[in-house]
C-alpha cells in the first residue's frame, strides 16, 4: 500500500533530515539549559533559586508555537537595529536558528525538573565522601555526580525528546522546509492533502519507533552494571 | 500609540481570544474522557485482540504532532469527493468543529494512556478483596476499579488539561480566532508585533498558573494523596 507521492518523494526525504537535525540542535541547548537550570534550583543561593523557578514557569506556562513564533518575528527588530550598528542591517535570526532556540528553551525547562529530580536522588553521603577525600566542588560534580545523573535523568529526557520531535512540527510555521511544510507544499502542488498529510504521519511514527529502539539501548548501557528494581 | 492605548483598544478583542480558546480546551478535555474511557478500559484487558484496536489509536496520536493531526482534519479530508457530499461536510469544512473533534480526538489517546496507568495502578489485593466478596467482574470494575483509578488518575488528568491548553495555540492556522490568532491579527494590523506576543504569553501563563491552582485545590479536597497507592 505505497501511495503515489508524484515525485515528492525526495522532498519528503529531505524534510526528514532536517526534523531530525532540527530535533538534535534543539535537544543539545536544551539539555545545557536543562543542567543549568537544575543547578540554579537546586543551588543553595536564593537568587539562583528564584531565577531557575522563574524560567520553568514562564516557559512552560506559554505554548510552544507562541515561542517559536515570539523568537522568531520578535528578534527581528532587536537583531536588525544591532546589525546596523555594525553594518550589517538584515541581521535576522534564520528559521533553523529560532526553532532550534525556542524548542530548546521548552526542552530546558523541561529537563530542568528531570535533572533536578536526578540530582536528588544521588545521596548526599557520596558527596560528602567526596569532600572527604578532598575533592573539588567542580570534581565532584564531573566524577560522581554528573555519570549517575544521566542514568536516572535518561528515562525522563527520553519522553521529553519525543515531545520535542513532534514540537518541530510548529517550526514549519516559520517556514523552515522540515517534514509538515515539505507536506504542505506537495499538497498545494498536487491537491491530495490527505496522502501528504498522512506520508508525513507515517514518518513521524517511523521516527517515533527509531527513537524508542534507540532510547532502549542507551537505558540498557546507563544501566549496565547496576541491580534494578523488578516488580 | 502608546502601550496603554494599545491595552485599552485591544483588551476586549483579546479576552475574546480567551473565550474561544478557554471554550475549545473545555469542551475537548470532556469529550475526550467520554472517548477515553471505553479505550483506556480497553487497553487494559488481559486480552490482546481487546488492546489492538486502542493501541493502534493511542499510537497514531500520541506518535504525531496535533498540528499535522488538524491539517489532516481540515485539509485533508476534503481530498475524497465522498466526505464532501457526506451530510458531516458542514461541520468538516468548519474550522472551529475541525478544531474541537482534532483536539477531542489527540487528548482522547493521552487520556487514555492516563486510564491504562491509573487502573494498573489499583492495588491488586483490593480486586481481588472484592471478587472473594462475591462481586461480578463488571462489579468489581465499576464499583472499585474505576472510581480507585479515577483518583489515582486525576493528577495526570489535570496535567493534560494544561498541556491541552497549551497545544490548542496552534488552531490559528485554520484560521480560529483564539488568543493565538487574536495576537496575530492585531499584531499585523497595528504593527505591534512583540506587544502582542508579550501580551499573549501572559494571558497563558495566567491562565495556565490559575488552572494550576484550581486544580490542586480539588485535589487537596478530594485527598487525592491518601488515595495514592503505594
Amino acid at each position: 500500500m505505497i501511495p503515489d507521492l508524484q515525485g515528492f518523494g525526495p522532498a519528503l526525504a529531505a524534510g526528514t533530515w532536517m526534523t531530525l537535525q532540527l530535533s538534535l540542535a534543539a535537544v543539545s541547548v536544551g539539555l545545557v539549559l536543562g543542567l543549568l537550570g537544575a543547578l540554579a534550583k537546586t543551588s543553595g543561593n536564593l537568587a539562583l533559586r528564584l531565577l531557575g523557578g522563574g524560567y520553568t514557569t514562564v516557559v512552560r506556562g506559554v505554548p510552544e508555537t507562541l515561542w517559536v513564533l515570539m523568537i522568531y518575528y520578535g528578534t527581528v527588530t532587536g537583531l536588525n537595529a544591532v546589525g546596523a550598528l555594525f553594518g550589517y542591517p538584515e541581521l535576522a535570526l534564520d528559521p533553523f536558528a529560532a526553532g532550534t532556540l525556542a524548542l530548546g528553551l521548552c526542552f530546558g525547562a523541561y529537563a530542568t525538573e528531570v535533572f533536578r529530580g536526578a540530582l536528588l536522588a544521588i545521596p548526599k553521603g557520596q558527596r560528602e565522601a567526596g569532600l572527604a577525600l578532598g575533592m573539588s566542588h567542580g570534581r565532584i560534580f564531573w566524577r560522581i555526580t554528573l555519570p549517575q545523573l544521566w542514568r536516572t535523568a535518561l528515562p525522563g529526557l527520553g519522553n521529553l525528546y519525543m515531545i520535542l520531535l513532534k514540537d518541530t512540527a510548529l517550526v514549519s510555521l516559520i517556514s523552515l522546509e522540515e517534514i509538515m511544510r515539505k507536506a504542505s507544499v506537495a499538497s498545494n502542488a498536487t491537491k491530495a492533502p490527505f496522502t501528504f498529510y498522512m506520508s508525513a504521519a507515517v514518518i513521524y511514527l517511523g521516527l517515533t519507533v527509531i527513537i524508542m529502539l534507540v532510547l532502549h539501548q542507551l537505558e540498557k548501557r546507563a544501566g549496565r552494571g547496576i541491580a534494578r528494581n523488578e516488580l | 500609540m502608546s502601550g496603554w492605548d494599545l491595552l485599552v483598544k485591544w483588551t476586549p478583542k483579546m479576552l475574546q481570544g480567551v473565550g474561544l480558546t478557554l471554550e475549545l480546551v473545555a469542551i475537548a478535555v470532556v469529550a475526550g474522557l467520554l472517548v477515553a474511557l471505553p479505550l483506556g478500559i480497553a487497553r487494559a484487558s488481559r486480552h490482546w485482540h481487546v488492546r489492538a484496536l486502542p493501541s493502534a489509536y493511542i499510537f497514531f496520536f500520541r506518535g504525531t504532532p496535533l498540528l499535522l493531526q488538524l491539517f489532516i482534519v481540515y485539509y485533508g479530508l476534503a481530498q475524497f469527493p465522498a466526505v464532501r457530499q457526506s451530510v458531516l461536510w458542514p461541520f468538516l469544512r468548519d474550522p472551529y468543529w475541525c478544531a474541537l473533534l482534532t483536539m477531542t480526538l489527540h487528548t482522547a489517546a493521552y487520556i487514555a494512556e492516563i486510564m491504562r496507568g491509573a487502573i494498573h495502578a489499583v492495588p491488586i489485593g483490593e480486586v481481588e478483596a472484592a471478587r472473594a466478596l462475591g462481586m461480578s467482574r463488571r462489579q468489581a470494575l465499576l464499583h472499585i476499579i474505576l472510581p480507585r483509578a479515577a483518583r489515582i488518575g486525576l493528577p495526570a488528568y489535570t496535567n493534560e488539561v494544561i498541556l491541552m491548553l497549551k497545544a490548542s495555540a496552534v488552531v490559528y492556522t485554520v484560521t480560529l480566532y483564539d488568543i493565538m490568532g487574536m495576537a496575530r491579527t492585531i499584531s499585523s494590523r497595528t504593527y505591534e508585533q512583540m506587544f502582542f506576543f508579550i501580551y499573549a504569553g501572559m494571558l497563558y501563563l495566567v491562565i495556565t498558573i490559575g488552572l494550576t491552582w484550581i486544580f490542586r485545590g480539588i485535589e487537596r479536597w478530594l485527598r487525592i494523596d491518601a488515595a495514592r497507592a503505594r
